[in-house]
């Protein structure tokens, strides 16, 4: 039933292709933030829709719809469900939604359920800490922590399996501390988990450092380490990295978009050389800066290539973690 | 005074004739949305949000109609509950038990008019509270850890036993229930599913607005139903419109009482109007209902909660300006709303951002003004919906309500869970089970368990971190005092009336 379906809306497509002759543009295309307006995904997607409305590159605004639940679950499963030939809608992506499918957490689907369209930019983790904090380098603070490691308490915004978690652990691996024996307190959001290092209820803050710009020059908290390959840009430039300081702890969250499964080549194809005009133009240069995110650009094959690499890293991640059998 | 000085300056924004013409706006639309079943300032907020900004509205614009949407949706949320027993909004679920009685017995318009002044002195205080005391009260928050947290839930639940008054087993099971619907969807610390049965959908719970249109849009109307089909339903008839300086001067502790309560709930981050109107409520309960007519149609069981949620919409904005940290969902928003005009909320926004922050203090303050007046005359429009025939009302509610489930989900699961626990409403309430407490187990189940969980990762399993600091010691004081007060208090009575005889 389901091959001749296709099969049927393959002769169609055919059909329609070679009558029109014209290349395929969507008609009403969206962006998916598979979250609550105000949020992560909504920023990434905004990304897109505002550079894309600057540039003049498509004919139709591009609109931003949300579907909240289970970062992205609920999105995921319904594109894959009920929307497996929608080529007009895109959806947001990052790296708390590839943990999530390495650890099963996405249903039945895998990561090859979707076709990944681009990523097209980038955060880095950091630890934060109080101004008042007696440890000014990240080695001070990992020798306290390795010789009481019961002592200090890590704070973020994820439970245990979410990217906020894998940024404690890892530090809590450098200490030579097993993940499952730290003091780690989840709460709901980075904000939250700020104003309790404010407040002296946690000592650790691992967090991600464009979402803390804000909060930068207030002078109530010292950045110990950013979690980046190389020293980032602007007023970040006098930040460590913690690979500097004999660390190798690198967390990129990257944030970027994918297509639904049963899009053709043709429809694919369109959204890659548009993506590739976008990230050429000054409109989306400037709207990636305004939103805090750092150049981080993969686009179509590459870009699939380095999710599927991603999920396969979290999953020998998580299982050394012991979070998955 | 540097206050006022600034404060001046922030007025001198609003009576730019756009902004002022903004305020006005986001003030009808506010009321609107807050009416509106289903709808609240959530939705409001998230809808004109893009709008705002595609007009290339600057930010001071933008926000002073958005925080106007924000409190008046708390000012309308009142209109439905009052009218129909639907709270409008999650702030409102506590206008329902007096507010309802009293349109029950023909006074629909001295009950809309009484819950507008409320509100209007409720918002008022909570600004002149955002006005001089912001820093002072940023600090206060921050020393509320999650063990604090957690003994202020105890205590929220102690009010609540007060709420337990005619049936207690009853009440206690409605509680019960509420956290079982609470507790499914991803464990926060953990990241394990809980009774999500492998369903996408459910990973991230039940949705508070999903569930409130079923325990209450839908049970209520699946009554109406009943009752207009099996007997002559009688409409309540209008006896008056206007409320009486009497009744206002009547109520004046009780609203005084509750706006400090809304206001001082509103400051802490995580918590919200549901839970401001509900210790207020339940509180004015234990300390002035002597006659035991709260839940029958009080004047006072009315103005508690309504000056207490929109004490509680100008508190959160407290941590919002002064920390950056949203104090409840709509101000997350409102958040988002900075971030998208590039203006990095937090410790600093009061220095740099001085038009901003007073401009928007100053619009509040108009905002409400605007609000009372333009809510009187409504009063006699609202009233005539309970004119409005059934076969007409009973339909347009529901939708309106699943409208605004679905604007939040973009799913029809949620339209079905909303349905089928309608239809568990229905059934308890038949069975005489109270709604109340059966929503704050719902609400306060999950800031309960977190923070439960948040403080015994910090003290790594030790008792102890609850009964640390002076925080906490207050609190537990306060709550064994809810519990022994009232023993105390009627055994000295028996003893006196007993040493008279």
């Amino acid at each position: 039933m389901n091959k001749a379906l296709r099969f049927v809306t393959g002769v169609l497509a055919v059909v329609a292709l070679s009558s029109a002759l014209h290349a395929f543009e969507p008609k009403k295309p969206v962006c998916l933030a598979p979250a609550k307006p105000g949020g992560g995904f909504d920023l990434t997607c905004r990304l897109v829709t505002n550079s894309m409305l600057a540039a003049k590159l498509m004919d139709k605004p591009m609109v931003v719809s949300f579907m909240p639940g289970g970062v992205g679950a609920v999105a995921y499963n319904h594109v894959i469900g009920q929307r497996a030939n929608d080529p007009e809608t895109i959806v947001a992506v990052s790296t708390g939604s590839a943990l999530n499918i390495a650890q099963g957490k996405f249903g039945n689907h895998d990561e090859n359920a979707v076709r990944w369209l681009a990523g097209l930019g980038a955060d880095f983790g950091a630890v934060i800490v109080k101004a008042d904090s007696k440890w000014n380098t990240l080695s001070e603070m990992i020798a306290d922590l390795k010789a009481n490691p019961k002592g200090f308490a890590l704070g973020s915004g994820g439970s245990i399996g979410s990217q906020d978690w894998f940024k404690a652990a890892l530090i809590a691996k450098a200490a030579g501390i097993d993940p499952k024996e730290m003091k780690y307190v989840a709460f709901e959001g980075g904000g939250e988990a700020l104003t309790a290092l404010l407040g002296g209820h946690i000592q650790i803050y691992p967090g991600d450092i464009a979402e803390f710009s804000g909060q930068f020059d207030s002078g109530k908290y010292k950045v110990l380490a950013v979690l980046s390959d190389e020293r980032l840009p602007g007023k970040f430039k006098d930040l460590p990295t913690a690979k500097e300081q004999g660390f190798d702890v690198v967390w990129t969250i990257w944030r970027g978009f994918y297509l639904a499964p049963n899009v053709t080549d043709e429809q694919y194809n369109y959204w890659v050389d548009v993506l590739q005009k976008l990230v050429k133009t000054p409109e989306f240069a400037k709207e990636r800066e305004l939103r805090g995110l750092f150049p981080f650009t993969k686009i179509g094959k590459e870009y699939d290539t380095f999710i599927k690499g991603e999920v396969a890293k979290f999953r020998v991640m998580a299982k050394e973690a012991g979070l998955i059998k | 005074m540097e206050v006022l000085t600034l404060l001046g300056h922030g007025f001198g924004t609003v009576f730019q004739p756009i902004n002022l013409f903004l305020v006005f706006l986001g003030s009808i639309l506010g009321t609107l949305f807050g009416a509106l079943p289903g709808l609240g300032p959530i939705n409001g907020v998230a809808i004109l949000l893009p709008i705002c900004y595609t007009l290339g509205l600057p930010v001071e614009s933008s926000l002073i109609l958005l925080s106007g949407i924000y409190y008046g949706a708390e000012f309308g949320g009142r209109i439905s509950s009052i009218l129909l027993n639907v709270p409008g909004d999650a702030g409102a679920v506590f206008t329902t038990l007096d507010g309802y009685p009293l349109a029950q017995k023909g006074l629909a318009g001295p009950a809309l008019a009484l819950s507008g002044v409320a509100s209007f002195i409720g918002g008022t205080i909570a600004i002149v509270g955002l006005t001089f005391f912001a820093p002072l009260l940023a600090t206060f928050a921050i020393d509320f850890g999650p063990s604090e947290y957690f003994v202020l839930m105890v205590f929220a639940f102690a009010t609540v036993s007060a709420l337990m008054g005619s049936n207690p087993v009853k009440s206690l099971v409605g509680v019960a229930i509420g956290w079982m619907i609470g507790i499914v969807g991803v464990d926060s610390t953990t990241g394990v599913m809980r009774f999500s049965f492998g369903e996408a959908e459910l990973y991230d719970g039940f949705e508070f607005l999903t569930v409130i249109v079923g325990f209450f849009a839908v049970s209520e109307i699946l009554l109406m139903l009943e009752h207009h089909s099996s007997e002559h339903f009688a409409m309540p008839k209008i006896t008056r419109i206007y409320v009486t300086f009497k009744e206002i001067l009547y109520c004046k502790w009780t609203i005084l009482r509750s706006s400090v309560i809304g206001f001082v709930v509103g400051v802490l981050p995580g918590t919200g109007a549901s839970i401001a109107s509900a210790v207020s409520y339940t509180l004015e309960q234990k300390l002035v209902d002597k006659e035991g007519t709260f839940g029958t149609g009080d004047m006072r069981g009315l103005a508690a909660p309504e000056s207490a949620n929109n004490a509680c919409a100008g508190g959160a904005l407290v941590p919002m300006l002064t920390l950056g940290v949203p104090g409840s969902a709509t101000t997350a928003v409102l958040l988002g709303a900075l971030m998208l005009y590039n203006i990095n909320p937090g410790p600093m926004l009061f220095v740099d951002q001085p038009v901003l922050v007073w401009g928007l203090i100053a619009s509040m303050y108009v905002g409400n003004i605007m609000l009372l007046v333009i809510n009187f005359p409504l009063v006699r429009v609202f009233t005539k919906i309970l004119q409005v025939p059934y076969w007409l009302l009973v339909p347009s509610v529901i939708v309106l309500a699943f409208v605004g489930v679905y604007s939040v989900n973009s799913s029809t699961f949620s339209l079905g869970m909303a349905t089928l626990l309608g239809v568990l409403g229905y059934f308890l309430r038949k069975l005489h089970y109270p709604m109340a407490p059966v929503i704050l187990g719902f609400v306060l189940c999950e800031i309960m368990e977190d923070n439960l969980r948040r403080a015994f990762a910090m003290s790594g399993g030790e008792a102890d971190i609850f009964f640390k600091g002076s925080i906490n010691i207050t609190l537990w004081i306060l709550t064994l005092a809810i519990f022994f007060v009232p023993m105390i208090s009627k055994f000295i009575s028996k003893k006196y009336a007993l040493g008279k005889k």
